[in-house]
């Protein structure tokens, strides 16, 4: 049974990892620090007004295809050592 | 007749005779196929067909045009339709996949062993989808009444039937292969006018790009400053920092909208439909390459739709266009009443302002920007025709998810689960049939007699899917202590105070004069919007559901270990051997 137990510990670390980066992104990033954020350039966008319509949904897509990627490894791992 | 008539009955009845038949092709045999497709759908595929399930006549029409007015604060549109993806992949999805059953209140009934629970999931459901259905079928209506110029009911029942054909005959599997079908269409329809229009304005193919670029007039200014310039001489918020109700609101809200989405019954019954765990994660992955394909797009296609908007009325800064000059689209669109014009000063201009009384466009509808986009760029006939059949694609792919939806929790969790569980696979099947064409009579006449509040009614969806649904699955899966008892109290809390929020503010059920506490701003909790507040309902539903809990028995032991099963790796329950 041990082994079961951290197959799930690390799955909850994994997305702890990955929901810190989409709170901080989205909400962080797209709204929150908006302001101070549109100081800055990326061509013609604000920095701000760029992560809240694009930054956060190109984010949203790397975070799940790498979750998707850990947790394929940690199947296998788990998987061989029964 | 008419070129662009032709045209457009060309790609509207051609892409029907597609659906008609893959839907002969893929039609269902067993309650399995039914369901959920036999479990035998790639996550490519089935991202699609989720990408074609979820972006609704709302995505594909209004988005671009909300985000065309509100500027900077559409981007709560934006996050909030795609972050819940996020949450589907990570929280809930994988483990629902591995209990490995056909719909979400089944699941909801396993873990909390209550029939009560299996009962109010089945409501929060039912009202869900049958509000958004009612949105699906106006946008058919219009989308026939515009582009085809048929009678706004004639049109309403040739989508009734074309959705009854392949979704009762295929059931998930004939819907799951008309919609990538569908999916292919709409993605088509709404870039390549926005490819058009970006090089046109910007000299940059791809519009995700071209909305950062500098114009192509030669003036070197960037696109979005430009837009910024026009639009705050006409008196309107800067585009690119317009706020939609300040900071909390803005969170409040895209937060509702994230949770919302991964709490959508439709949707998550999708990840039913793959072989395997790691597929329903994948299929998440894909779902949002898919949608973001588009969610990507409409930014650009907002901005641009209302610069060019703008610069036709007032062609130079303070010389506004002579009415008696106007184009043929603005015609058209004053003919559907979606677009109005009244010379209060008789100058026979046009002039257009942030300011009301001054202001001679007197109605500029939202949804007409993606429909009228094209003709206002003045593109070639045949891109129009192929949005007009890809706004009609959005809405019956959305509108068959749906209905499934209602018909399996009705066929499967209210008769055979809770009523006639002596029912057999046949008997399931003809009833799962008989229900969903029900719900396509019941979803049409609504459709043609719209209720005074269908427009408040999407708020509501969202609002209950957000306060009841996603809090008990979530809770039922990291929870292995979480009761019955105490699920159903959160969840019948969560919907009470989100409904009673938008009640007081809205009206009860919409009906106007009504709403005891008015829809005054002032009076808003914390300043959150009605629209934002499923988020408050889904925190409220988790605190009720843990102090509930802490008063009552946890969850007997073989509940603990069914929900140790879902966490596990390895062999996955297979809902085809049901």
């Amino acid at each position: 049974m041990k082994h079961q137990k951290t197959y799930w510990q690390e799955n909850l670390r994994l997305i702890f990892i990955c929901l810190i980066l989409w709170f901080s992104v989205s909400f962080g990033l797209g709204i929150v620090l908006v302001e101070p954020l549109n100081e800055f350039r990326l061509g013609g966008y604000k920095l701000g007004f760029w992560f809240a319509q694009q930054g956060s949904i190109y984010t949203f897509l790397g975070l799940i295809f790498w979750y998707g990627m850990k947790m394929n490894q940690l199947d296998k791992k788990y998987q061989t050592e029964q | 007749m008419e070129q662009l008539t032709l045209y457009t009955y060309i790609a509207v009845f051609g892409t029907f005779a597609l659906y008609f038949a893959i839907a002969w092709w893929a039609r269902a045999a067993s309650t399995s196929d039914f369901y959920v497709a036999s479990g035998g759908i790639t996550p490519l595929q089935n991202g699609m067909a989720i990408g074609a399930d979820w972006m609704s006549a709302a995505s594909f029409i209004s988005m671009a045009g909300m985000i065309a007015f509100m500027g900077y604060g559409g981007s709560v549109f934006l996050m909030g339709w795609t972050g819940g993806y996020v949450l589907l992949a990570m929280l809930l999805a994988p483990y629902m996949r591995k209990h490995g059953k056909f719909t979400v209140p089944e699941f909801i009934f396993d873990r909390y062993y209550s029939k009560t629970a299996r009962i109010v999931a089945v409501a929060c459901l039912i009202i869900a989808s049958l509000t958004y259905i009612i949105g699906q079928m106006k946008g058919v209506g219009v989308a026939f009444s515009r582009f085809l110029e048929v009678d706004y009911g004639i049109g309403l029942g040739i989508g009734m039937f074309v959705v009854w054909v392949y979704a009762v005959l295929g059931g998930m599997k004939g819907i799951t292969y008309t919609q990538i079908a569908q999916y292919v269409v709409m993605i088509f329809a709404y870039t390549i006018p926005a490819v058009f229009i970006s090089l046109q304005l910007t000299g940059n193919p791809i519009p995700q790009l071209g909305l950062g670029s500098t114009l192509a007039d030669g003036s070197g200014l960037y696109l979005l400053d430009k837009l910024d310039n026009v639009v705050t001489e006409l008196g309107f918020k800067e585009y690119t920092t317009a706020n939609l109700g300040g900071t909390l609101n803005m969170c409040a809200y895209t937060l509702s909208l994230m949770i919302g989405t991964a709490g959508l019954p439709h949707v998550i019954m999708r990840f039913f439909t793959v072989p395997s765990v790691q597929a329903a994660r994948s299929s998440a992955g894909y779902a949002l390459v898919c949608i973001a394909l588009l969610y990507t797009v409409a930014p650009a296609v907002g901005a641009m739709a209302r610069l060019n908007f703008i610069t036709t009325i007032e062609p130079m800064a303070g010389e506004p266009l002579t009415y008696a000059e106007r184009p043929q689209w603005f015609k058209d669109w004053e003919n559907t009443g979606l677009l109005a014009f009244e010379d209060k000063n008789n100058d026979g201009k046009i002039q257009y302002t942030a300011n009301v009384s001054d202001n001679e466009m007197v109605k500029v509808d939202r949804d007409i920007m993606v429909l009228a986009n094209p003709a206002i760029a003045n593109l070639p006939n045949w891109v129009i025709a192929l949005v007009a059949a890809g706004g009609l694609a959005a809405a019956l792919s959305t509108a068959a998810g749906l209905l499934l939806a209602i018909s399996s929790s009705i066929s499967h969790d209210l008769m055979k689960g809770v009523l006639t569980p002596n029912m057999s696979e046949k008997d399931e099947l003809l009833a799962g049939r008989i229900v969903m064409t029900i719900a396509i009579l019941i979803s049409g006449y609504l459709g043609l007699n719209p209720p005074g509040f269908a427009a408040g009614t999407v708020a509501l969806a969202f609002g209950l899917a957000a306060s009841s649904i996603f809090p008990a699955l979530m809770m039922g899966i990291f929870s292995k202590r979480m009761n019955g008892i105490a699920a159903i109290a959160g969840m019948c809390s969560g919907i009470g105070i989100t409904m009673l929020y938008v009640f007081q503010h809205k009206g009860i059920m919409f009906i106007p004069g009504t709403s005891f506490l008015g829809s005054l701003e002032a009076n808003w909790f914390f300043g959150i919007s009605p629209n934002a507040f499923g988020v408050v309902g889904a925190l409220i539903n988790f605190i009720v559901a843990f102090v509930v809990l802490k008063m009552t028995l946890p969850a007997p032991e073989h509940i603990q270990t069914m929900v140790q099963n879902m966490r596990e790796p390895g062999e996955t329950a297979t809902v085809y051997h049901h």
